[in-house]
């Protein structure tokens, strides 16, 4: 099915954006983003950007004070998926113009539209920067 | 930071970042969670956007980990709402709500209006919510209008790829959606899409489509080439899908992934094509500066790696993708050298390489040192994988060393992979137990119980091995401090063979019981019962007896015959008294027997464990818990083989099968005291089960036995016209071994639900669990071995009757003791008709064979789908049928008095469903169900009971459908339900009244006339 859900976590561990593919329960998606995120933050530069995690992989990347973090199932390309996260980083820088954690949090559902035009139950819908915006600056214009 | 509008939710986020601790902010959010809470309550005074604005608050709230429990019907009213920014809650319920939430069926209309209108933007949020959250009932209704959306020629790209994969989920809700004719050829020509958005959602819907049934979709193979062509060559791929120069390198992929599940290219221009393709990213990727562009074009290598692996190409691009691989598992970057690996162990599976990859063997042993535990992980599976007889021992032995600075997350798993690798490859069997015994002695607490039960039935299997065996127990046994598994199993060894050794210096029967018995303080006390066996052995070997020690001994055993543990206990007493018997005594405690060969509890366990971490999504975990936390039925049963009666079957939960065993075992040996029980008996039992019970613990049949709780209405009598209809006699050569239960009684009661047993005997059971969707259903057998030998030859052979199309996966020729095998079975209803699929099958136990001809609970019911109608609904239907033959009627008689409630439970029960308050007379039943098969399609039966109260024998059906065969085998199915046949053996008794003729039929504009007419 690839992408099972897609975290935004900063270093003190702190969810900004989660958004799943599969259903959890509120108590098994908490139990989750804690062991993954207690995994994944105690890892340095030099280990790989690939996590195994019960029956995820977990694709992961940093910036700045910002993971960003992927679980996926065997059925993707790791590498795919690292870059597909750097594309929603630019993207969103497209959009906010030097992304910074605040954004997020404070334009969480933009941030969550974004999302939601790449990808959708799982698997990957565009790739395009300007496709990807479009919605979000027409909803700019009306709001 | 004013976020678009809604600055409330601004607030309360700053609030929540200025929180100090948690306390803090779980009082925010309570505060907040109670404002939003009372201003849903009066929501009259909300306006659309304070709605959007709570539900946003609330998504936030969901987020940091706090329950909401409510305003999902807020949310749905917003998605219905009118406006587009209020639509825009949509994305906020695809966070929070999922497919089972009921009152996401109060959407379906709207977001049906929006698919089929004209408004882009409406169609976009309304395919997007489906495509995320969408369940059975969206696939059923919006499937036709998002397949039309799709390859519509009209539609822009933007709606269409979210179509693309909004039916992706549709197909996963319900297969059926795709079945539409012709639809293979239209994904054909949607891969020849010009848009890489569409092209891109497309071919994830083409990879799940391909990976359920590729042979349907063989023309879109070329296409999927050409595509790979037409990115390769960067020809008409707009600058906006070039990712650092790669044009769009998820599209590479995803079509890579695509061609994966074709099993070959038979075209050869296809095939020379695509190797071209192919041979061109193995030799072009350069590694480069730009981190981005390296791990794309990366990504689009290793993908184009493990393609060349599965299309088994020539030898020569072979031996470049290993030299490839092999490159990447020696460069720095920690990612490449992961991949490397991850792919060299897939790589193993093409025969022909492995020499090639040995050769890396040093490198991959660097790897296992890593400081990155991911990548140790990945050296372990490929070192595992490669390891064969010529590298064994270097690759066990570099395991053994590194077991002591592993971490302990994988020293379980390093352990119990050295032992297996050990145990298969082992090139003497000496340097197998020098093995195991280190292994027990870096790692004790991770070395599970059967790779010591494993040693040990080596060991005794091998003659030749024990006094090498006993010695090395000895030697360890002068380490200081020793883990209690080697304090186990050497003292095992040392009981049995260290009668070989006495020769030698420290041997002495009397210096290893004092070493042994130094230990026993430390113990816990499981161990103690086996230090106790070894003392009596040691007793039995001390020839000529020495005095002192066999009072220090008998001393021991008198101590705890007092002990609290039942076991140890037992041992004590028994121990003393068979030691006063003399020489009688080397009779009873002779040398352990050998074992049965047997599979490697081990390997079995490591194949499990395999399983396990193959990709599961968590949904799939849980079901597979709840199945394992559900009751088992332990298969113990009194010795002389009798069933027990239904009541005695003991219901237990897994955890405790094993310890019930356990004392199974310790009862059998008590049972036969007169003089052949001994330690080995009570020893060979409890190493025999505990070594199969760590395998599946008991049988697992479906949920619910099902002898015990048939339903009212369908026990007590064995009914049914079905049964004087079977095709076979049931059982139709004499069978040595007789069924546990009635077969037919199973089969009834099966008829009415979807799992339990259809079939027990001593050795088999045989559970059902079924699915039933549409015209489709799927049926999985069970197959449980219930003893500790296999069953052999087994075979299972579907006879289908010709309305149904069945297809029976493989069935393993040999059951492994106390295993259960799945061997699912698809069905297809193509027309109406009673006719029983009879399972044949057979096995062979020991000397008898069994052959047994089951009826398989695929009837016509299974294929009904309830619907309750109302009356606006249903008597223009029953008008509109008129007469034979597609509105039959008969007056049955010798039916079994039921109670009307009943008569409608028994309705209900057979997925008819019975309408209360259509039929103005009280005594009368009005029934609706719709029935699918190839032929019909869905089709609406409608089925009338009109009862005598005072003869309740008697009563008068009426069945109408749109199809003249199915209006008759239903009724005849009903019929069958209806009438009571007493015994199967007063067979007059069991002809049903002879169908009456047809009366015209009464236009039913007045329902009550009908029956004034009748009775």
């Amino acid at each position: 099915m690839g992408i099972r859900f897609i975290l935004m976590v900063n270093k003190q561990g702190q969810t900004r954006l989660a958004q799943y593919y599969e259903y959890l329960t509120l108590e098994e998606r908490r139990a989750l983003e804690g062991e993954i995120v207690r995994k994944c933050l105690a890892r340095t530069e030099q280990q790989c950007s690939f996590v195994e995690h019960r029956n995820y992989k977990i694709v992961y990347r940093r910036y700045a004070s910002l993971f960003f973090l992927v679980g996926v199932d065997n059925e993707e390309n790791e590498l795919a998926i690292l870059e597909f996260i750097h594309l929603l980083v630019e993207t969103m820088d497209q959009h906010f113009g030097n992304v910074c954690e605040l954004d997020i949090m404070f334009h969480l559902e933009k941030a969550h539209f974004m999302l939601e035009e790449m990808v959708m139950n799982g698997c990957i819908v565009e790739t395009s920067k300007s496709n990807i915006l479009m919605p979000i600056q027409l909803m700019d214009k009306t709001s | 930071m004013a976020l678009s509008g809604m600055r409330g939710l601004s607030v309360f986020i700053s609030d929540i970042r200025n929180c100090q601790n948690k306390e803090q902010e779980r009082l925010r959010v309570d505060k907040e969670l109670g404002n939003v809470r009372t201003r849903f309550k009066n929501e009259k005074g909300l306006t659309p956007y304070e709605k959007k604005k709570y539900v946003w608050k609330m998504l936030y709230i969901y987020m940091l980990g706090y329950d909401v429990d409510f305003g999902h019907m807020e949310t749905v009213s917003l998605i219905s709402a009118p406006k587009y920014p209020e639509k825009q809650a949509r994305s906020y319920s695809t966070c929070m709500l999922n497919e089972n939430h009921d009152f996401l069926r109060l959407a379906i209309n709207t977001v049906r209006n929006d698919i089929i209108g004209r408004n882009e933007t409406f169609q976009c949020l309304a395919l997007t919510m489906v495509g995320n959250i969408g369940g059975r009932e969206f696939a059923e209704s919006l499937a036709p209008d998002v397949q039309k959306l799709l390859i519509s020629s009209s539609c822009r790209p933007l709606v269409r790829k979210k179509a693309a994969l909004c039916l992706l989920r549709l197909y996963r809700k319900n297969a059926d959606v795709v079945n539409v004719d012709g639809w293979a050829d239209r994904m054909t020509q949607l891969l020849d899409e010009r848009d890489l958005g569409v092209l891109t959602s497309s071919m994830s819907l083409l990879v799940a489509l391909v990976s359920n049934n590729h042979e349907a979709y063989w023309s879109c193979l070329p296409k999927c080439v050409k595509i790979l062509e037409r990115l390769a060559r960067n020809q008409d791929v707009p600058q906006e899908y070039t990712y650092y120069g790669i044009p769009s390198p998820w599209l590479q992929v995803k079509t890579m992934r695509a061609l994966q599940y074709f099993p070959v290219i038979e075209d050869p221009n296809t095939r020379r094509s695509l190797f071209e393709v192919l041979q061109r990213v193995l030799v072009g990727t350069d590694v480069v500066k730009n981190v981005n562009k390296n791990n794309a074009s990366h990504a689009v290598l290793f993908e184009a790696l493990s393609l060349v692996m599965h299309l088994d190409a020539e030898k020569e691009m072979m031996s470049q993708c290993v030299a490839l691989l092999g490159k990447f598992i020696a460069v720095r970057e920690p990612n490449i050298r992961y991949l490397g690996l991850e792919n060299m162990t897939r790589m193993l599976m093409v025969t022909d390489v492995q020499e090639i990859i040995k050769k890396h063997q040093a490198q991959i042993i660097t790897s296992l040192k890593d400081p990155d535990i991911s990548i140790r992980r990945r050296a372990l599976d490929l070192l595992y994988g490669m390891c064969d007889v010529s590298n064994a021992k270097d690759i066990v032995e570099e395991l053994l060393q590194y077991l002591s600075t592993s971490d302990f997350a994988m020293r379980e798993e390093l352990s119990l992979k050295a032992a297996i690798l050990a145990e298969k490859f082992a090139p003497d069997l000496s340097w197998y137990v020098d093995v195991i015994l280190q292994l027990i002695d870096k790692a004790g607490d991770f070395v599970s119980d059967d790779i010591w039960f494993r040693v040990v039935q080596f060991v005794t299997n091998n003659e030749d091995l024990q006094p090498y065996a006993a010695l090395k127990a000895r030697e360890y046994l002068d380490k200081p401090a020793i883990h209690e598994t080697m304090v186990k199993v050497s003292a095992y060894l040392l009981g049995e063979y260290s009668h070989l050794l006495a020769r030698r210096p420290g041997c002495s029967p009397k210096e290893i019981f004092i070493i042994i018995h130094e230990k026993l303080p430390t113990v816990s006390t499981p161990t103690i019962p086996i230090l106790l066996s070894t003392y009596a052995k040691i007793l039995m070997h001390t020839q000529p007896p020495d005095p002192e020690l066999q009072n220090q001994i008998l001393a021991i055993f008198q101590k705890y015959e007092s002990c609290i543990d039942a076991e140890i206990q037992q041992r004590a007493v028994e121990y003393f008294t068979l030691s006063r018997k003399g020489p009688a005594l080397a009779d009873i405690l002779a040398e352990m027997p050998k074992f049965p060969e047997r599979q490697s509890a081990l390997i079995k366990k490591a194949e499990d464990i395999e399983t396990d971490t193959a990709e599961q999504s968590a949904i799939k975990l849980r079901a597979q818990q709840q199945i394992s936390n559900a009751l088992v039925v332990t298969d113990y049963r009194p010795p002389n083989g009798t069933p027990p009666p239904v009541s005695s079957l003991n219901l237990v939960k897994v955890s405790s099968t094993s310890s019930n065993s356990d004392y199974n075992s310790v009862d059998q040996g008590a049972d036969h005291t007169n003089g052949t029980v001994s330690k080995s008996d009570s020893q060979t039992a409890s190493a025999d089960l505990l070594g199969d019970l760590l395998g599946p613990l008991a049988i697992e049949g479906p949920p619910g036995a099902a002898t015990s709780e048939q339903s009212v209405l369908s026990g007590g009598d064995v009914p049914s016209a079905a049964d004087a209809a079977a095709i076979v006699p049931v059982q139709d050569q004499p069978n040595s071994v007789q069924p546990i239960g009635n077969i037919a009684e199973r089969f009834h009661a099966l008829c009415l639900k979807d799992s339990g047993v259809l079939y027990e005997d001593p050795y088999i059971q045989i559970g059902i669990k079924a699915d039933w969707r549409a015209h489709q259903g799927r049926l999985v057998l069970f197959l449980g071995n219930k003893n500790t030998s296999p069953l052999v030859s087994v075979q299972a052979l579907i006879l289908p009757p010709l309305n149904l199309k069945m297809e029976l996966s493989l069935v393993p020729d040999t059951i492994p003791p106390r295993a259960q095998v799945q061997c699912p079975l698809e069905i297809i209803n193509l027309r109406p008709s009673r006719d029983v699929a009879v399972l044949d099958f057979s096995y062979k136990f020991g000397t008898n064979v069994v052959n047994n001809k089951l009826r398989l609970p695929a009837v016509i019911n299974k294929f009904l789908q309830p619907i309750q109608l109302s009356a606006e609904e249903f008597f223009p239907q029953w008008r509109s049928l008129s007469g034979p033959p597609l509105k039959l009627q008969e007056v049955v008689r010798g039916v079994r008095p039921l109670p009307l409630m009943e008569l409608a439970n028994l309705f209900n029960s057979c997925r008819v469903m019975v309408c209360p308050g259509l039929d103005p007379n009280p005594n009368n039943l009005v029934a609706s169900t719709t029935f699918y098969s190839e032929s019909t399609r869905a089709m609406l039966c409608l089925v009338r009971i009109e009862t005598d109260p005072a003869d309740r024998t008697q009563l008068r059906m009426t069945v109408a459908s749109g199809d003249p065969t199915l209006t008759f085998e239903l009724k005849e199915f009903i019929k069958e339900q209806l009438v009571y046949i007493p015994e199967a053996s007063h067979g007059p008794t069991q002809v049903p009244a002879p169908a009456v003729p047809q009366a015209p039929v009464i236009p039913p504009d007045d329902p009550a006339a009908i029956l004034a007419g009748l009775l």
